[in-house]
């Protein structure tokens, strides 16, 4: 087993079953869509809140897909197997992670123009919102993970996540719209999107650890 | 610290320690208690509101000494796979909940003579409320198990993810609240505060530290004998 081979078999999963990937969009689109209902088409309004929603539903649409991430092959033995293989399960975790994030992040920020042209953003914005969606998606999914790889065998394993994870999703959210906002603002956009890189590197780091032990001791 | 790793030694000196520490709470809340609602003067700007604050900011030290507490006692585990160090977290972690509700339920009840409203979006306040979530999480996954085992491994796990998390939470709070709005709040905090009421605070957080050890003691008894029971039962249902 290489990295290489863990991910290509996830991408392969992913493009069989497509729907799985495009429930993760529409899911986005759908609760982006569903604010105006809420609040009124006024257009003030909408661009003022349009970051905001745009992140947070993205932030759902991550937590929500992640609960299949390691499930599926833990049920299965594959887990197991990998866990026999010489890579070492940190990287079985990363391979998976990249996997996931390439078929249920990147279509999120693929999508984001058209949310963007409902909420009447300009397009100048998106040249801020979408590196910043970027960084912080795959730091969403890296976190994510770790509460996916806890939860494995627990009872309502799939509303715990959210209850162990949304707390740590909280500095990629405030980082990640006063990127946003300053892009809209011109304001300084340096400052926050360094710190989202360096939120986005620590968790490279923590995350396969911390999901690594959380999967032996659910293998064990 | 592997001496303490024995359930019956530890039984006999927390058995041994639980008196003093009973009086020594008791002792030191009465005191504090007395002083900080009778003794200390009321402030000059916020008037007996003030008296909240005796309550209050020890529990916030509480709130994040146990759940740094929680962190040692995860790693402890993790590492060494010390029994006891488990059965410590597990135990810890309403206590810090606890705690935690109670600064941001005395926080709220001094906001509203104060500032006029129960909740105000500052960096501190928010930074209580995510430590507070980040117990519940600690406490749903130490019980999301079957085996008690898989619990506490997993919520170790969570608890380091989670100290490390808290500055960085802290943080980016930080930066929030000083971006989104100006500070108008009425500071307490600092070398600035009156002998006289600091005295009382220093009493009353000595006897929350003291009230914590006893609880704690008296939780990990109570878990140590739960799983004594556990095993008695099985091993009956065995020979029967």
């Amino acid at each position: 087993m290489t990295l290489k081979k863990v991910i290509a078999r996830d991408l392969r999963l992913a493009l069989r079953q497509k729907t799985d990937a495009a429930t993760v969009v529409l899911f986005f689109a759908l609760t982006a869509a569903l604010f105006p209902f809420a609040i009124g088409p006024e257009a003030a309004i909408l661009l003022r809140i349009a970051p905001g929603v745009i992140w947070v539903t993205a932030l759902l649409s991550v937590l929500l897909s992640l609960e299949r991430l390691f499930l599926a092959d833990f049920e299965d033995g594959t887990l197991e197997l990998m866990f026999l293989s010489s890579l070492p399960l940190e990287l079985v975790v990363f391979g998976k992670v990249l996997a996931h994030w390439l078929v249920s992040g990147l279509p999120l920020i693929v999508a984001t123009p058209l949310i963007a042209i409902l909420y009447g953003l300009p397009f100048a914005a998106l040249t801020v919102m979408l590196p910043a969606l970027l960084l912080g998606t795959a730091a969403l999914s890296l976190i994510g993970a770790i509460g996916a790889a806890l939860t494995i065998g627990a009872r309502r394993g799939g509303i715990l996540v959210p209850l162990l994870v949304l707390p740590l999703y909280i500095p990629v959210l405030i980082f990640g719209i006063a990127a946003t906002d300053a892009g809209i603002s011109d304001g300084a956009i340096k400052a926050p999107l360094m710190i989202l890189s360096a939120l986005l590197l620590g968790m490279l780091f923590v995350a396969p650890l911390a999901s690594g032990v959380a999967l032996r001791q659910a293998l064990e | 610290m592997h001496r303490f790793a024995n359930p019956a030694r530890f039984l006999r000196i927390a058995n041994a320690l639980l008196p003093w520490l009973t009086v020594g709470t008791v002792a030191c809340l009465g005191i504090g208690l007395y002083m900080a609602l009778f003794a200390s003067p009321p402030d000059y700007q916020q008037g007996e509101t003030v008296r909240i604050m005796y309550v209050h900011v020890p529990s916030a030290w509480m709130a994040l000494f146990i759940y740094v507490f929680i962190a040692i006692a995860s790693a402890c585990s993790l590492i060494w796979r010390h029994p006891l160090a488990d059965v410590a977290a597990k135990a810890a972690s309403p206590i810090g909940a606890g705690f935690a509700f109670l600064t941001l339920v005395t926080g709220s009840l001094w906001g509203e003579p104060m500032w006029g409203t129960w909740w105000v979006w500052d960096a501190r306040l928010t930074s209580m409320l995510v430590l507070f979530f980040l117990y519940l999480g600690h406490m749903a996954l130490m019980g999301a198990f079957e085996e008690q085992s898989r619990g506490y491994r997993a919520a170790a796990v969570l608890a380091l993810v989670g100290v490390i998390n808290i500055p960085i939470i802290k943080f980016s709070v930080d930066w929030w609240s000083t971006l989104h709005q100006p500070a108008s709040v009425i500071r307490l905090d600092g070398p600035t505060i009156d002998p006289s009421m600091l005295w009382p605070l220093l009493i009353m957080g000595l006897g929350f530290k003291l009230f914590f050890a006893t609880l704690l003691i008296v939780r990990m008894k109570s878990e140590l004998m739960a799983a004594r029971v556990r095993a008695l039962s099985l091993a009956q249902l065995r020979n029967a």
